[in-house]
């Protein structure tokens, strides 16, 4: 029954990871950016939510009401004014940018906020439990954190596909000549899906705050079980991605369950073995240059 | 056809092409002045100024290999500590466990650091750009962890290196200081007869077209994990060269991404893609620590953002800036035509 338990845990903690990995994809999709700032991102909204929180004292739930349009506003402003300048120096420059944003925004949280860990206080939303049998229960927290990440990312999908700023993003990505041809600016284009990604970087910090505890350091770990979701479930592939964190977050549990230090090393060697064996993930789009 | 039919004679005085040009012969003079002059520093230096200069060196080793990765390679890893503390345990085993000479055991530490290199290429490989860069920081995240799990290694509390104590310590600190002077020779050499030779060649190629240097014949993958496991060894000898000098060993310290932000800031700032710019980057980094160390937790605020605006606005470096475009190059690897107004002046 421990293990049920940890198999639920671990999908659910899925969830999280996919809402994190969301944002990285979309930059990586519609710009060919990795944004190595990602997981800091993740972890300076949840500060973000912290101090709207200490200074108002309303819920987590509302702050995130604020955190989302202010870390779109932020992704808009960035890639404005470092990510489109980045993308014309070209080469390395883009990663380059993003790595020493990474570090930046990591050292200004570590000097405001020191090295303690943090949370977002829910309340009793934080202990409450739904019970399925007398040893399995789901944790309302971390199962509303899932369903936060599926809807969101649906309504991505749904976006990029139907919506027409959407199909614009994607035909920037295809070919930013053509798309520049038809009158769409593709700055213009950049900068709304780097608000976008921003948006859903807000969603998951504040998220990861309220399920747990974090500290300025925790964007490493951060960017790399997003960047493990995206590669498992295979690159291009958004519900690759929901699977891949499932995957992720499954294999982190059980094997924290083994030894309670060996979960992060399990699930970092699960995403190795997936890498050697089907390096194009478990749900591959079809092409992807 | 020939192709004599339809060039157009434009060029009437004598061309040439060559190398070096006079600026870089007195460069490489004052080069090696310095290095010549180096060894000499045990004598009059006192032991803490060497022990930075062995920080210094170390520096120069790491962003040399950096750069060879990223510059040259075009591979962005941010997971060379990987090597670094592979470099600094196999140092401590093979002399404080296996009891060889702690100074013949750093070569063989890092031909260790790139055995192992070679086998992890293969799933880095599986990788390109952006993920290659946040897969090397994966496997590097791996190795700390196994590591942190072998008690035969000192687990998460690490390892004392004890074989140099018997040594007096400033006689410890001048064989440490000579060896590290010679490792970023070493390095740095090596990078630029590499950069020389046809592999370097192709890997120019590389770097500016990987898809028509495929096409010529140069074999792409097969010089990228060359260039992938010279680099792991080069980090491997920073690794051995650091615990020589601190004497200490610990998973969470020497497998710190900080070794990475350093490696790339210094190469960053220094200029990408030349062989002066990380040993120019490595001199100022090393000078902005020591600098900006009354800074406290704000200098590496103050390294990023002078990275990121270097990265956007000064793309060649500090060194693009004094080599004005290339015409200047302590360490010539590409070819230049010269004219014979050109050539009076060498």
């Amino acid at each position: 029954m421990q293990w049920l338990n940890a198999i639920i845990q671990g999908l659910l903690l899925g969830g999280l990871y996919a809402l994190l990995a969301s944002g990285l994809s979309l930059m990586f999709g519609v710009m060919r950016i990795v944004n190595l700032a990602h997981g800091a991102l993740a972890v300076g909204a949840a500060y973000i939510g912290y101090m709207l929180i200490s200074a108002t004292g309303v819920s987590p739930f509302l702050a995130l009401i604020a955190v989302v349009p202010i870390m779109a506003a932020l992704g808009f402003a960035g890639q404005w004014t470092i990510f489109n300048r980045a993308l014309r120096v070209g080469g390395l420059a883009p990663l380059l940018a993003a790595f020493g944003l990474s570090v930046v925004i990591t050292q200004l949280l570590q000097i405001k906020f020191g090295a303690d860990a943090r949370s977002l206080q829910v309340g009793d939303l934080a202990i409450a439990s739904i019970k399925i049998t007398d040893q399995v229960s789901v944790g309302v927290m971390p199962l509303i954190t899932f369903i936060v990440g599926v809807v969101v990312i649906l309504a991505l999908q749904m976006f990029l596909s139907k919506a027409p700023l959407g199909r614009a993003m994607r035909a920037a990505s295809d070919d930013p000549l053509t798309v520049s041809l038809m009158g769409i600016d593709n700055r213009r284009i950049y900068a709304t899906a780097t608000a976008i990604a921003f948006g859903t970087v807000g969603v998951a910090g504040m998220f990861l705050g309220m399920r747990g505890n974090f500290d300025p350091n925790y964007g490493q770990a951060m960017l790399i079980f997003a960047f493990e979701a995206v590669i498992i479930g295979g690159l291009g592939s958004l519900w690759g991605t929901l699977i891949g964190g499932m995957v992720l977050g499954v294999s982190q549990a059980v094997g924290a369950q083994v030894n309670p230090s060996y979960g992060i090393l399990i699930g970092n060697i699960v995403f190795l073995i997936i890498l050697a064996f089907r390096p194009t993930g478990l749900l591959p789009k079809a092409v992807d240059s | 056809m020939s192709s004599a039919d339809v060039t157009p004679q434009v060029v009437h005085e004598p061309t040439k092409v060559r190398r070096a040009t006079r600026a870089s012969w007195i460069g490489l003079a004052v080069v090696a002045v310095i290095v010549l002059a180096a060894p000499l520093a045990p004598y009059i230096l006192d032991k803490g100024v060497q022990g930075s200069l062995v920080s210094l060196f170390a520096l120069i080793v790491m962003a040399t290999m950096w750069n060879l990765l990223a510059g040259y390679g075009g591979m962005v890893s941010v997971g060379q500590q990987a090597y670094i503390g592979i470099g600094a345990y196999a140092l401590w085993y093979l002399s404080d466990k296996v009891h060889l000479d702690p100074f013949m055991a750093v070569p063989l530490a890092v031909v260790i650091a790139g055995v192992l290199a070679y086998p992890i290429s293969f799933l880095a490989f599986r990788l390109s750009g952006g993920y290659f860069a946040i897969g090397t920081w994966v496997i590097a995240v791996v190795i700390m962890l196994i590591v942190e799990q072998i008690p035969a290694l000192g687990g998460g509390i690490g390892v004392t290196l004890t074989s140099l104590r018997d040594l007096d310590p400033s006689t410890r600190i001048a064989y440490v200081y000579w060896l590290s002077l010679g490792g970023a020779v070493l390095a740095v050499g090596a990078t630029y007869w590499i950069m020389r030779s046809r592999t370097g060649l192709g890997f120019t190629a590389i770097r500016d077209d990987v898809v028509a240097a495929g096409s010529l014949g140069v074999r792409v993958t097969r010089s990228k994990r060359f260039v992938f496991v010279v680099s792991a060894m080069g980090c491997g000898l920073a690794g051995a060269m650091i615990t020589a000098n601190i004497l200490r060993v610990q998973p969470d310290s020497v497998f710190s991404v900080n070794y990475s932000v350093f490696m790339i800031f210094i190469v960053v700032i220094g200029g990408l893609g030349t062989i002066e710019g990380p040993i120019l980057g490595a001199i100022v980094f090393f000078g902005l620590q020591q600098w900006l160390s009354s800074w406290g937790p704000w200098y590496l605020v103050i390294l990023g953002v002078i990275a990121v605006l270097i990265t956007l606005f000064l793309p060649r470096g500090l060194w693009g800036l004094i080599s004005g475009n290339g015409r200047i190059r302590l360490f010539p690897v590409g070819y230049r035509l010269m004219s014979s107004k050109d050539l009076l002046k060498l």
